[in-house]
């Protein structure tokens, strides 16, 4: 559950050329001939539209109606029940209440303390790549590799390197005389640490090498004016480089807020959403309750809160920084 | 039902096509002491990104008792016990192996199929109501996975796919990213030599097969490669679909395998290698793809 958000970014990129389809339209010939380009365009994306319908459009609407109900596996009718699920997210005292805040907030943790790092190391490894060096390629495949791995392989390492008795990190603390058996996957705030710096190693190379793109897009003139105008390489990073790299910058912390938001797999794999659950994330308690637990309308309903907070959550980043990149554009 | 890589690729968009020349930022000479200290950054990044896979592979080999003693050597001895355990053991690893294989093979065809028929009719076709349909196709990329999770379960559960291959096959297929990214590549290819295979008598059917995909093969290879990954290292939705271990696939299996040999680490690693080594010789094969499909946009700008 690491990247949605990329899509909504794709999304914005396609709009404008929507028209661009439209080639057939010189084509067109009577309302017969162009019934039966309609079927023949149809047939073409039945399959897909098949799929679609049945597993995309149908569970949108399906889940919606399963967070109005009182739903129950073990009966047949499910009855009615307005907005109750809801209110009970939004009633302290409700049996879901402090769980689901709970989720939200180690979520909201994990977001707040891995967006900056996902954001910064990647940025800095790229401006580090693009300079005049052999093997860069080779070091580029070397960041991105991690990235490749599943989620499982990832937790199963870390867990090994993380381990407070046996793990090899303990074991290199030691040797280096900080004698601290590190509680690194067990207590707070190691967990924490331990969750963000698996997260950067295994994703900090997808941002790093669009991050690079982005660099190369930028006009040399630049670095050369700015270089003319005497400014070194701190002044023409934020001068030239940063400015350059604004509609990047925006696509990346928006999916990387997406991703982290969306995190599952690490909590589950290597803390086990503890100490106690303050590693719980919204995905895993969503989808325990769901799945394991059988609340199935409480938990359909927290995924359209989650949902809804996203929503928020990329949409005000998005004004915030299309703003800058406008005011950036007009200087 | 999770996209590690898929919509990475989308990323291309966000880096806008650019006509200026390329190339490294152009100062003047460095002096050899940054340049030094540049390459010791980058090695020292390098070491950290690697030894961990390293020592996952390393440990591996080593019997239990040496894991354990000796976590930063070299195996000694260099044993397959790990590795014998695991195909022997009660965790069926080798027929996970072959399910994550099934798994994603199947799934990507799915995917290459409908994705690039539906892909040509948004590209290329005119007809009544294509706004819509796009527009419905690429308004779903916005929505998190989370809120297909419950009711995606109980349509799986319906249909009687619950812990079978078709759960973990048919529902990921269904995803709007294959036939967003192909209909790109289509709108781009030149529309002159599907034009002059219709004025030689040729259908739709026919320019799509013999015209359109041979020309497509490079981005039809691109999404083939992301859709396997993808679906190989699916973890959240296997996990909950997936009920008994005989139809695990790699990733829920390992988490079996973690929560099994918890304190024999050279089997949980040995099991860490087998899920990882196909996609990193994949990776090592398609690098170049995957990555390219990453930062595309800016270089064929």
């Amino acid at each position: 559950m690491r990247s949605t958000v990329t899509d909504s970014i794709a999304t914005a990129a396609v709009a404008p050329r929507q028209t661009a389809g439209g080639r057939g339209a010189s084509r067109a010939g009577g309302p017969a001939r162009r019934r039966r380009r309609t079927l023949t365009a149809y047939l073409f994306l039945a399959p897909f539209l098949v799929l679609f319908t049945t597993f995309v459009l149908a569970p949108a609407v399906y889940g919606l109606w399963i967070s109005l109900t009182d739903w129950s596996p073990f009966r047949d009718v499910q009855s009615f029940i307005g907005f109750s699920n809801y209110a009970d997210l939004f009633r302290s005292g409700s049996t879901t209440h402090d769980d689901f805040w709970q989720s939200m907030g180690a979520t909201g943790i994990f977001v707040v303390a891995s967006v900056p790092l996902l954001v910064v190391v990647p940025l800095l490894v790229a401006v580090l790549l693009n300079q005049r060096i052999r093997a860069a390629t080779t070091f580029r495949t070397i960041f991105f590799a991690p990235y490749v791995l599943g989620v499982a392989v990832v937790g199963l390492v870390w867990g090994y390197v993380l381990d407070t008795q046996s793990g090899i990190l303990n074991h290199l603390l030691h040797v280096v005389g900080i004698q601290a058996d590190v509680p690194w996957t067990v207590d707070t705030p190691w967990v924490w640490v331990s969750l963000v710096g698996v997260t950067v190693w295994w994703t900090a190379g997808l941002n790093t090498v669009i991050f690079l793109a982005g660099l190369k897009g930028i006009n040399t003139e630049l670095y050369e004016a700015a270089a003319l105008d005497g400014a070194g390489a701190i002044r023409s990073f934020f001068s030239v480089t940063l400015p350059g790299l604004r509609p990047v910058m925006l696509f990346i912390t928006t999916t990387t807020v997406l991703a982290s938001a969306n995190m599952f797999g690490q909590s589950y794999l290597l803390t086990v959403g503890g100490p106690g659950n303050a590693t719980r994330t919204a995905i895993m308690y969503i989808a325990d309750q769901g799945l394991s637990q059988n609340n199935m309308a409480p938990a359909a309903a927290m995924s359209y809160v989650l949902f809804a907070f996203l929503a928020v959550v990329s949409i005000v980043n998005f004004r915030l920084q299309r703003e800058r990149v406008e005011k950036g554009s007009a200087r | 039902m999770s996209t590690p890589i898929l919509p990475a690729a989308a990323a291309a968009a966000a880096v806008e096509p650019v006509e200026q020349p390329r190339g490294r930022t152009r100062r003047g000479p460095r002096r050899p002491v940054a340049t030094t200290a540049l390459y010791v950054v980058l090695i020292l990044l390098a070491l950290v990104v690697i030894l961990p896979l390293v020592w996952m592979v390393l440990t591996s080999f080593k019997t239990d008792a040496d894991a354990i003693r000796n976590p930063y050597s070299l195996p000694s001895p260099f044993s397959l016990d790990a590795y014998r355990t695991l195909s022997s053991g009660q965790q069926p690893i080798l027929l996970w192996l072959w399910n994550s294989f099934a798994a994603a093979t199947l799934q990507t065809l799915l995917i290459l199929v409908t994705a690039s028929m539906g892909a040509y009719a948004l590209a290329r076709l005119d007809f009544a109501g294509k706004k819509v349909v796009f527009g419905l196709i690429i308004s779903t990329l916005l929505v998190p996975p989370v809120v297909f999770l419950i009711p995606n379960y109980l349509i799986v559960q319906n249909l009687g796919w619950l812990d079978t291959i078709l759960a973990i096959t048919v529902p990921g297929a269904a995803g709007a990213f294959g036939i967003f990214f192909l209909r790109q590549f289509f709108v781009g290819l030149p529309v002159e030599i599907e034009e002059a295979a219709r004025i030689d008598g040729a259908g739709d059917l026919r320019i799509f097969l013999q015209v359109v995909l041979p020309l497509a093969r490079p981005a039809l290879a691109t999404l083939a490669v992301l859709s396997f990954l993808n679906n190989w290292n699916d973890f959240l939705w296997p996990v909950y679909v997936l009920l008994s271990p005989e139809n695990m696939t790699l990733q829920p299996g390992l988490s079996m395998l973690q929560g099994a040999y918890r304190t024999h680490f050279a089997i949980v690693m040995a099991g860490a290698v087998v899920a990882s080594v196909p996609v990193l010789v994949l990776f090592g094969i398609a690098q170049r793809q995957i990555v390219e499909s990453v930062t595309g946009a800016a270089v064929k700008g």
